[in-house]
């Protein structure tokens, strides 16, 4: 398959397919990736709580964006209501994240994960397993041609897909600049963007991503209101 | 105001002590009136604001009650006395050479006073000392002030207080330092009821807010007693006469080079003024093209590095230079050597702003300033005919002083509980004694102190972290002392924009990853953003080539060649005051002050009167006519880039609704100009979509707060408000950091916040700021009012003569306003076109 069929080749909700490591993988706008043939979903780097761990070291934060992360984490399961659900690690921004987590919001990530299963790969910020949360834990996980773990592997690793990095691209027009988070990709490997309220982006171009992907066959997928937006490398900025 | 009653060199015998005559005798210098006239209020307990020109001895003036107060006190017996006169200036440099300038008559007149500086840049142990001894005269700025009286000795520091000066306080007072000063004026009544103020200041259009400003907003207080020292010599200002054509539009000046370089030939030293930074990178590169007599002409900005930037302040006080291309940043204070001409490029924008500018040259009130202006385009010909005609007519047009803001209360409030537990009444009485605060409703105030204590959010999840709590007496105290030490790191009001250091490269054409050279300045990272590697621009008096961002910098090389790709931003930095505005539009009206304009805009208005009609004051001008394949119409409204921009919004939003499939618009200062694909002349004519609904009033309504949920301007606009509030940190303890690198992204805050509590105190003081600030609803909205029922309508075949500028600047700059969903779509779809085309 080549990269022109697969750019051109957006889906319903406005998200977008590629091909990693023989896996048909399904890029939506919301930042999830669904594998569909397994009806797999994956979300990465969610940092629930976010705001209560900087409200505890004077930063009060709105206390909203476990609630905004969790409204969209629940329209992307209505979605595509996959049969699984694996988080790519920094689930939880804090070790205390998840016992922290108000009564309410526990309760709606419970009905979220119930009747499927659900995996919670761990990540720098939540090295364990989420208190009182069902789900198994896996440091890392292997499925088919892929392997999904939180921190990308510094040297090439065909099948992998991973997280932390919080990939964003940044376009230029007309002298007016957009960044965006971004599925960053050479159809070898993936790093997905981070899904959570209060997280930010790197720049894909920045030194943390380099070495990672086939300079050549690099895509991006930019993150839209309603679709993805995929970009190869002639068009992205630093 | 009654220079009359002056007292005089005799009455003067009385006021002053033989000291001081004496000194003054052996000087060969008698004391002026207006420094005996403020000595003589000060000795009757009054509070005084003193206006003069610059060069008028002002500073003596000002210290001068507290000189003879300390001399007959008699020695200070150090350690057992506090501060007996502070003195704030807005900048480091002014309070040190304050104390310059002021340790001399100490020394010759032996009065044993200890005057010392306290800024930034003062090392921890002076401050130490300072604190365990304080000097009789401590001289500092606003941020200084605002740590000295959050600390708990505050009350024992400020025990002997008598005086308070303010220095330029015509430019504190209108920006958010100025409201943070004067929450700390407020502190500083209540520890020492009896002080009183002295305020210098520049002459301001409305004095009575000044001498209102300083003095506590208390039933039956008077107004700070006036001394007003009248202007000097008239200054002498001319516009660049020119045989070569002024341009249409456009900011840059090229066409009169030749001009400026003849009249930096015959004087001695010419200080150039431009609007923005890029302006004066790109005029002094140009100068420096033409300079084939090797003149010393330098180059200074805020941008530069600081070295560099001393490095010309030193060779312009050593009179070495012979002409320094300059932006605001030279505006306040400071003693420029020998200055004899003063050119400024690009129209001044308002005539206060020109005023201060011109003063800067013959630092001798009594001799005439000499000035030239020079237009950069022919709008601009006229607004420099108007700021000159205001400036010998002496009119003012600083802004109104406006309600303070409530970001800086929140700051403000947390320090004062870092300084000891407050009971909320009292507090809010002695805030509310502040001339910005005066009207502050109670209940905006106690939301305040639940925004510093928890975030005053509706869910009331962090009450057990909460930064201030009350106790049992009802006093709100910290928390932890880890809070006070976050205040006192973040304190302030200035809030760079995000920039990035430039730095120097020798090796090109290899990305970022390069050995560095030396830091060259800083630029804004919006500007960076959109550059690709290759790509040149001005800075620092070069041309440089961009090779890539590394951490916070920007790599860069020597270009080859003498342009720039890039043309950075253009555009005045200032939006037209509605004063000068008032001029221009007067001046377009009446032919009979054409006479004033050089020939070729006089006759450009003439065969405007033709083909269209000139806009009249009282109503507003809309002209439409088709061009290509498009529909244009052009809005004269002359209110201000930024108001012009915001309406630009509303009204691509209502053709939009109205189906007259708008594409894009631009704004100038002047006017408006709106394209589209149906023909809006004929919308308007058969009354498918009359004007006066278009221009409905209404449209700041709905229409306004639909634009504003997903504008950009208001997310920076809120990004100042969350650091200064401090619900984000600048810095926090053990790293530094820079605007770059804010701990969490405020845009990401600011959409969570606003989806879920939309009338947050944060997000009303953010559309508070915006509206007077970024999109200028104020005057956007007075205008709207003014021309109901005075919409003219002019339908033509083609581009009227006015519209030709604003029609220039089309593809020129941004569109601020553009989707950038929009853009995405674009470039993407692009890319896959090319694929195709490929396979």
């Amino acid at each position: 398959m080549n990269l022109v069929s697969q750019i051109t080749k957006t889906m319903l909700h406005g998200a977008a397919e590629m091909v990693v490591a023989g896996h048909r993988c399904v890029c939506d706008p919301s930042g999830a990736m669904y594998l569909e043939d397994d009806r797999i979903l994956v979300v990465s780097d969610l940092h629930f709580e976010k705001g209560s761990s900087f409200a505890r070291r004077g930063m009060m934060l709105p206390p909203y964006d476990t609630a905004t992360t969790l409204a969209a984490l629940g329209r992307v399961i209505a979605r595509y209501n996959p049969a699984s659900v694996i988080s790519l690690g920094d689930s939880f921004h804090d070790g205390e994240a998840a016992a922290r987590l108000p009564a309410q919001y526990a309760a709606q990530l419970g009905s979220l994960m119930a009747g499927r299963e659900w995996v919670w790969i761990t990540g720098n910020h939540d090295p364990d397993h989420p208190a009182e949360l069902p789900g198994e834990t896996f440091t890392e996980l292997a499925f088919g041609n892929l392997i999904f773990r939180h921190e990308p592997s510094k040297r090439p690793c065909p099948g992998e897909i991973a997280g932390h990095l919080h990939p964003a691209a940044k376009v230029v027009r007309r002298g007016q600049a957009v960044q965006r988070r971004c599925f960053v990709s050479d159809r070898s490997r993936m790093i997905m963007p981070a899904f959570g309220a209060y997280t930010g982006g790197m720049n894909i171009l920045g030194r943390p991503f380099h070495g990672l992907f086939d300079a050549q066959a690099i895509i991006a997928y930019m993150l839209g209101s309603k679709r993805v937006y995929p970009m190869t490398a002639k068009a992205l900025y630093i | 105001m009654k220079i009359s009653k002056a007292p005089t060199a005799d009455t003067g015998s009385a006021l002053l002590p033989p000291l001081f005559l004496n000194w003054f005798q052996a000087k060969g210098w008698s004391p002026r009136a207006h420094q005996l006239e403020l000595l003589e209020a000060a000795q009757a307990g009054q509070s005084t604001l003193l206006i003069a020109p610059t060069g008028a001895g002002k500073t003596l003036a000002g210290f001068l009650p507290s000189l003879v107060d300390l001399a007959q006190r008699g020695k200070s017996n150090a350690a057992s006395r506090g501060i007996h006169t502070l003195y704030i200036s807005p900048l480091k440099a002014l309070a040190v050479d304050i104390q310059r300038n002021l340790a001399k008559p100490i020394e010759e007149m032996g009065l044993g006073i200890r005057l010392e500086t306290r800024t930034g840049d003062t090392p921890a142990h002076k401050r130490q000392r300072q604190k365990l001894v304080p000097p009789d005269i401590l001289l500092t700025t606003p941020e200084q002030l605002a740590l000295l009286i959050a600390a708990k000795d505050a009350g024992r520091f400020f025990e002997d207080l008598r005086y308070v000066i303010f220095d330029e306080l015509h430019s504190l007072v209108t920006s958010k330092r100025g409201h943070l000063l004067s929450l700390g004026l407020a502190r500083l009544r209540r520890l020492q009821p009896g002080l009183q103020t002295i305020g210098l200041s520049a002459t301001v259009a409305d004095p009575d807010e000044l001498r209102g400003w300083l003095v506590p907003q208390t039933d039956g207080s008077p107004l700070a007693s006036l001394v007003k020292v009248e202007g000097g010599a008239k200054p002498h200002i001319t516009i660049l006469q020119t045989e070569d054509r002024v341009p249409w539009a456009g900011h840059s000046a090229v066409y009169a080079l030749p001009g400026i370089y003849e009249a930096i030939k015959q004087h001695a030293t010419t200080l150039i003024f431009v609007n923005t930074r890029s302006q004066a990178e790109r005029l002094f590169h140009d100068l420096w093209m033409a300079n084939e007599d090797n003149l010393a002409i330098a180059l200074h900005h805020g941008s530069l590095d600081v070295s560099k930037r001393r490095k010309v302040e030193q060779a312009m006080a050593a009179n070495a230079l012979r002409a320094v291309v300059a932006t605001s940043t030279l505006d306040l204070g400071i003693d420029w050597g020998d200055v004899d001409l003063v050119i400024h490029v690009g129209a001044p924008k308002g005539a206060s702003r020109l005023a201060q500018r011109i003063g800067r040259s013959n630092h001798r009130m009594d001799e005439p300033s000499r000035a030239i202006l020079v237009p950069a385009n022919r709008f601009e010909v006229m607004e420099c005919q108007a700021a000159l005609d205001a400036n010998y007519i002496g009119a003012q047009d600083t802004p109104a002083l406006g309600e303070g803001s409530l970001d800086v209360l929140a700051q403000h409030v947390l320090g004062m509980a870092c300084a000891e537990p407050f009971q909320a009444d009292e507090l809010y009485a002695e805030v509310t004694t502040a001339l910005p605060y005066a009207a502050l409703p109670r209940d905006t105030f106690d939301r305040i102190i639940e925004f510093v204590a928890t975030g005053g959010y509706a869910l009331k999840s962090y009450e057990r972290f909460a930064k201030i709590r009350q106790a049992a007496d009802g006093s709100w105290r910290v928390t932890h002392p880890r809070v006070a030490q976050q205040y006192r790191l973040n304190v302030g009001t200035i809030i760079e924009a995000p920039s990035l250091n430039v730095r120097l490269t020798r090796q090109r054409g290899k990305g970022s990853n390069v050995r560095g050279g030396p830091v060259l300045g800083k630029v804004e990272e919006h500007f960076i953003e959109a550059l690709s590697p290759g790509d040149t621009f001005f800075f620092s008096g070069r041309v440089l080539r961009f090779e890539g961002i590394r951490e916070n910098e920007c790599i860069v090389s020597k270009a080859d060649g003498f342009d720039a790709k890039i043309p950075s931003y253009a555009g005045g930095k200032f939006p037209l005051t509605t004063y000068l505005a008032d001029q221009v539009r007067n001046i377009l009206a009446d032919p009979a002050r054409w006479g004033a304009l050089p020939d070729q805009v006089s006759d450009w208005l003439r065969i405007q009167k033709e083909k269209s009609v000139l806009p009249q004051p009282g109503s507003l001008l809309v002209e439409t006519f088709p061009r290509g394949e498009r529909s244009y119409m052009v809005i004269y409204a002359f209110e201000g880039r930024l108001a012009h921009q915001t309406l630009g919004m509303l009204l691509t939003r209502r053709l939009e609704r109205a189906k007259a499939r708008p594409l894009g618009f631009i704004a100038t200062d002047y006017a408006l100009s709106i394209w589209g694909l149906r023909d809006m002349g004929r919308m308007f004519k058969k009354g498918e979509l009359p004007l006066s609904e278009l221009f409905d009033e209404d449209m700041l309504g709905d229409d306004l707060e639909a634009w504003l949920s997903e504008s950009f301007m208001l997310k920076r606009t809120f990004r100042n408000c969350a650091l200064i509030s401090g619900l984000v940190e600048k810095r926090h303890p053990g790293q530094e950091k820079t605007g770059r690198q804010v701990t969490v992204s405020t845009d990401l805050i600011y959409d969570v916040l606003r989806e879920h509590e939309p009338d947050h105190i944060l997000i009303q003081a953010t559309r508070a700021d915006a509206a007077t600030g970024l999109l200028d609803i104020r005057r956007l909205s007075d205008m709207l009012g003014r021309i109901k029922g005075h919409i003219i309508h002019k339908d033509l075949d083609q581009i009227s003569p006015l519209a030709v500028p604003v029609m220039m600047e089309i593809g020129k700059e941004r569109v601020p306003g553009e989707a950038h969903e929009t853009l995405l779509e674009e470039i993407a779809e692009e890319l896959t076109r090319e694929m195709s085309d490929h396979s």
